[in-house]
């Protein structure tokens, strides 16, 4: 055996053992990484000051609280638990109560801020993101993320009063200060409204969804082109300008060509009296991108804006005077000029892992920040931008394995110039809704479609076409080969990473019912799933049998199957047999994202059945099969 | 003095004697046609929602607000140019509407489209549809369907789970309560929300198209359009119409009502006791007692409007203006103001005090 072989051999058992060791010291199951000791991390992922500043609220996703803190001296002053991953926070206006949006069991919990407990949990519907209350106190607004709708409920009972339409995966909301207008975006692009056969190769549309409050219906929907993964939106208190952060991915032209600027642009539209029309501009700067942007504030003066960004772990801060005023003073677009950020960005404050929600002090001298990888809350001092304290949150004194996976996970720093990180395309360790040209083979060739990450777990191989036997591969000579175009992960944070990557588990179904039942069309589409004789008794050969390919737990057999996708830009039409956890949320379907629809993989997609013997089938019994892969 | 008195008195109760027209509401009617706005003249159906006013024409959606009318079309990504049918979510403001190539959602400038390929609904000809809660239900060439809209599930009902002979529904009406179907062909069709129940109203007289027991029964198998309000079913046909109180049957026919013609397009109840009709011979306004007609004349096109009265006399009564065309597809209410679509254009029925 040659050294070199030798060296490799050894490389790859040194990654198996760590990443065994690590799944051994691995058993729980929610939604991030544990302790070593079993103690949950507490990931803070939002933060909110109470309206006298004395304390400090901090949302804890991973250890399903709201940790109360003394803002002046952090000393903790209590903690409550609330649902199991909560994902958003808010005060009611007068601050007496804090809503709490629990994102894994679909509830709200109103904290009664004087006695710092749970007064009421509510549910709500399917993962609920964010809340606002309007400034009646009549009406909460919860965005969710599945469901892809803004929930109005009355206020004092929680009772559901309707459901307003936002865009796929709505997900934070902000009130305007005249409590006129809520605001909602959301983290997957919109479904292209008109078939051309090309949707899987346009570029995103994502929008600000806008509701009258007073009315409580949609009055506008603020187009966001080229946009996909939107994320916190802030008001100034004057009401003239908005600000949201959000993701400009280039997933039309080759992920190979990240050298070039291929991959993403980070960006803040602003919207408002004080632009007109809306504007996109760029946070990224020459060399360096400002990966992730996720929180966004605006000083109550107006002066500054202040942005998140997870995955290059810092605030980004705008001189708004220096904003507007570029922008009046040039030309547009602005998205893909690197250098424009030179002009009103003044500062790039370094601060802990993944920061995330940031909320500022009425005075806007200061800024805090909630790092959700490192359980760390970052005080900012805006005068001088800098870090005046960083509070460790109580919790494991210990990283353990999984947790440095998902620290890997979430940063922009492996690759080049700090560009993206897994989590840039896996929003929130899932997926985002884009096909992805992804090889070094050419403009156009092998599209595929992103899928999403949960559960993927002993599913191997990976990639649409099988080739990477195993998650060490799938995460490590592949992204480094061709995504990050820098620098490369060491054993052990591959191994890490893998750790990670392996033990996301699947987010509950919401198509069950309680208690997890079928119902009646679910129980027709799973004997459909699993026939092996044709509506004319015809036996139905074993590779045209849904229960064939996607068997087992998972719905895949791991096996490779040619069921008639092949594009004429695909290397290949021979396909690993996907999961179906979950598969309701993933649109779009098949390899390249063709299908809009589960419908369309068989109306669309299948003329011969070789994806299936399902011509046989009525609409009717489409819609069961389509009702029970929705259960998975 | 107590000559001129009396003379009085015997003038009006002659009057009253002598058959003076009973009151019906007279309306100014300004038309819309291309040529101030309209993306086609053909207008199917109209839905008034507060001050917006809604046309789905054959030629595209359009909206009229502050005065000016704007278009959606295919390429904005409704299902299809043609617009059928047209129902408001008052919840939420959101307008649904069937086209000949599927069903769209209009939220906040946003369409939403469903066709027989993308989703679960059974045919992209949607003649028909109606919000209730979060259910949308929907008349298709190929049996009706109700999404709900909170779970995105879809539900077919058709010839192997309802009784319907046959499965070309032509319209829909869903309440809370009850919600009917008009099959083209195979009579009403009734959903009993409570129950989960489908019930099957026909013409007694089968597909014979003389009536033979006139209020026995749905006046013809071929139902256009149902309308139920206040527990009151209203049904239009090409052979007359049927109101349905849940009991007894009483149908309207030319020859024995004010109903201009039997070929009825569309009917829309007021209430249980009154009800529009559109026909092919103009417009009819029912207020459970007497008739109204307001169309072009059949004989010269001039603005005509006349009464008839539950004794059956018919009077004219002076207008200036018409319904911009004698065939009439679809009617909504704005207060007191009616809106009209016809096949050459969409008026709008101003209320005259």
């Amino acid at each position: 055996m040659s050294s070199r072989l030798q060296n490799a051999v050894g490389a790859v058992l040194a990654i198996m053992a760590a990443a065994s060791i690590a799944v051994a010291l691995w058993s729980d199951h929610t939604a991030r990484a544990a302790s070593d000791d079993g103690e949950n991390y507490a990931s803070p992922l939002e933060v909110l000051l109470s309206p006298d500043g004395a304390r400090l609220y901090v949302l804890c996703e991973q250890s399903d609280e709201v940790r109360v803190l003394n803002a002046a001296s952090y000393a903790s002053i209590k903690n409550i638990s609330v649902g199991r991953a909560p994902r958003g926070f808010s005060l009611s206006p007068d601050g007496k109560r804090l809503f709490v949006t629990n994102s894994w069991d679909d509830t709200l919990s109103v904290i009664d801020t004087a006695k710092l407990s749970v007064a009421a949990t509510w549910p709500v519907s399917a993962e609920p993101s964010s809340v606002v209350e309007d400034r009646a106190g009549r009406r909460l607004y919860v965005a969710n993320r599945i469901s892809n709708d803004i929930a109005v409920l009355d206020a004092a009972t929680g009772v559901e009063e309707k459901r307003l339409l936002a865009g796929r995966g709505a997900s934070y909301l902000a009130i305007s200060p005249d409590g006129s207008r809520i605001y909602a975006t959301h983290i997957y692009p919109n479904p292209s409204p008109v078939r051309t056969g090309l949707e899987n190769r346009m570029a995103p549309e994502s929008e600000i969804t806008e509701i009258d409050a007073a009315r409580a219906v949609v009055v506008e929907r603020i187009p966001l082109h080229s946009i996909a993964g939107v994320f916190h939106v802030a008001i100034s208190g004057d009401g003239r300008l908005g600000a949201v952060a959000e993701y400009h991915p280039k997933n039309l032209v080759p992920l190979a060509h990240l050298e070039h600027g291929g991959a993403f642009a980070y960006t803040l539209t602003l919207f408002g009296a004080d632009v007109g029309k809306t504007v996109e501009v760029s946070l990224d700067e020459l060399e360096r991108y400002a990966s992730q942007p996720f929180g966004v504030a605006i000083a109550p003066d107006k002066s500054r804006i202040y942005v998140t960004c997870g995955g290059s772990e810092i605030v980004t801060v705008l001189d708004v005077v220096r904003l507007l005023r570029f922008i009046r003073g040039h030309k547009g677009p602005f998205t893909r000029d690197l250098s424009a950020s030179a002009n009103y960005v003044v500062a790039r404050i370094p601060v802990g892992h993944n920061p995330r929600g940031l909320t500022l002090s009425r005075d806007g001298r200061r800024l805090f920040v909630a790092n959700r990888l490192d359980d760390t809350i970052s005080a900012i001092d805006t005068k001088t931008n800098l870090v005046t304290a960083t509070v460790k949150l109580a919790g494991p004194t210990t990283v353990s394995a999984p947790r440095r996976g998902e620290q890997t996970f979430y940063t922009a720093r492996y690759s080049f110039q700090g560009q993206i990180g897994c989590s840039s395309c896996h929003i929130d360790s899932t997926f985002d809704g884009l096909t992805w040209d992804l090889e070094p083979d050419g403009f156009g060739r092998d599209i595929v479609d992103n899928k999403m990450l949960e559960d993927i777990k002993d599913t191997e191989p990976y990639k649409w076409n099988g080739g990477n036997p195993d998650i060490p591969t799938e995460c490590g000579p592949r992204t480094e080969k061709y995504f990050w175009r820098s620098e490369t992960y060491d054993n052990l944070t591959l191994a890490n990473l893998a750790v990670y990557v392996r033990s996301l588990p699947p987010r509950p179904n919401r198509w069950l019912q309680a208690g997890g039942e079928s119902t009646p069309a679910q129980e027709r589409g799973k004997a459909i799933f699993e026939r092996d004789v044709d509506k004319f008794k015809k036996p139905i050969p074993e590779l045209n049998r849904c229960s064939y390919c996607h068997s087992g737990p998972k719905g895949t057999s791991q096996k490779l199957f040619d069921v008639g996708t092949r594009k004429p830009t695909d290397n290949t039409g021979v396909l690993k047999a996907p999961m179906l956890t979950n598969i309701a949320l993933t649109a779009p379907y098949l390899h390249d994202g063709s299908a809009r629809t589960l419908e369309e993989i068989w109306t669309v997609f299948n003329p011969d059945d070789k994806h299936g013997r399902t011509n046989d089938l009525t609409k009717d019994e489409l819609n069961d099969l389509i009702e029970y892969l929705r259960s998975r | 003095m107590k000559k001129l008195y009396a003379i009085a008195l015997l003038l009006a109760a002659g009057t009253l004697a002598f058959g003076a027209p009973p009151k019906m509401p007279v309306f100014r009617f300004e038309n819309f046609t291309t040529a101030n706005g309209l993306p086609d003249n053909h207008v199917f159906t109209v839905l008034v929602d507060g001050d917006r006013v809604w046309a789905g024409t054959e030629n595209g959606l359009a909206v009229y607000e502050n005065h000016a009318w704007k278009s959606y079309t295919a390429a904005d990504g409704l299902a299809h140019r043609a617009v059928l049918a047209l129902a408001l979510d008052k919840r939420t403001g959101d307008v649904w509407a069937g086209t000949m190539g599927g069903l769209s959602r209009v939220s906040g400038g946003r369409i939403e489209s469903y066709t027989q390929l993308n989703s679960g609904l059974s045919n992209d000809v949607v003649y028909g549809v109606s919000v209730e809660g979060e259910n949308v239900w929907v008349a298709t060439a190929a049996g009706g369907c109700r999404l709900n809209v909170r779970t995105g599930q879809w539900s077919l009902y058709n010839e192997r789970n309802t009784p319907m002979a046959e499965i070309w529904t032509y319209a829909v009406s869903a309440t809370p309560t009850k919600v009917y179907y008009g099959v083209w062909g195979s009579g009403v069709l009734e959903f009993d929300q409570k129950t989960g129940r489908w019930d099957r109203y026909d013409d007694p007289d089968g597909e014979n198209e003389m009536v033979l027991f006139k209020d026995q029964g749905l006046i013809h198998e071929i139902v256009t359009s149902v309308s139920y309000v206040d527990n009151i079913l209203w049904a239009a046909t090409y052979f007359g119409d049927s109101r349905y109180d849940g009991r007894y049957w009483h149908n309207f026919l030319a020859k024995d009502s004010g109903l201009p013609s039997n070929f009825t397009n569309v009917v829309k109840g007021v209430d249980g006791k009154r009800a529009w009709f559109g026909t092919d011979k103009g417009l009819a306004f029912y207020d459970g007692e007497n008739w109204a007609v307001y169309r072009p004349s059949l004989a010269d096109g001039k603005p005509e409007m006349t009464v008839r009265d539950a004794a059956g006399k018919i009077t004219s009564v002076a207008v200036a203006t018409a319904p911009a065309h004698n065939y009439i597809l679809g009617i909504d209410f704005q207060g007191r103001d009616i809106w009209v679509a016809t096949a050459k254009g969409l008026s709008h029925g101003i209320h005259q005090p």
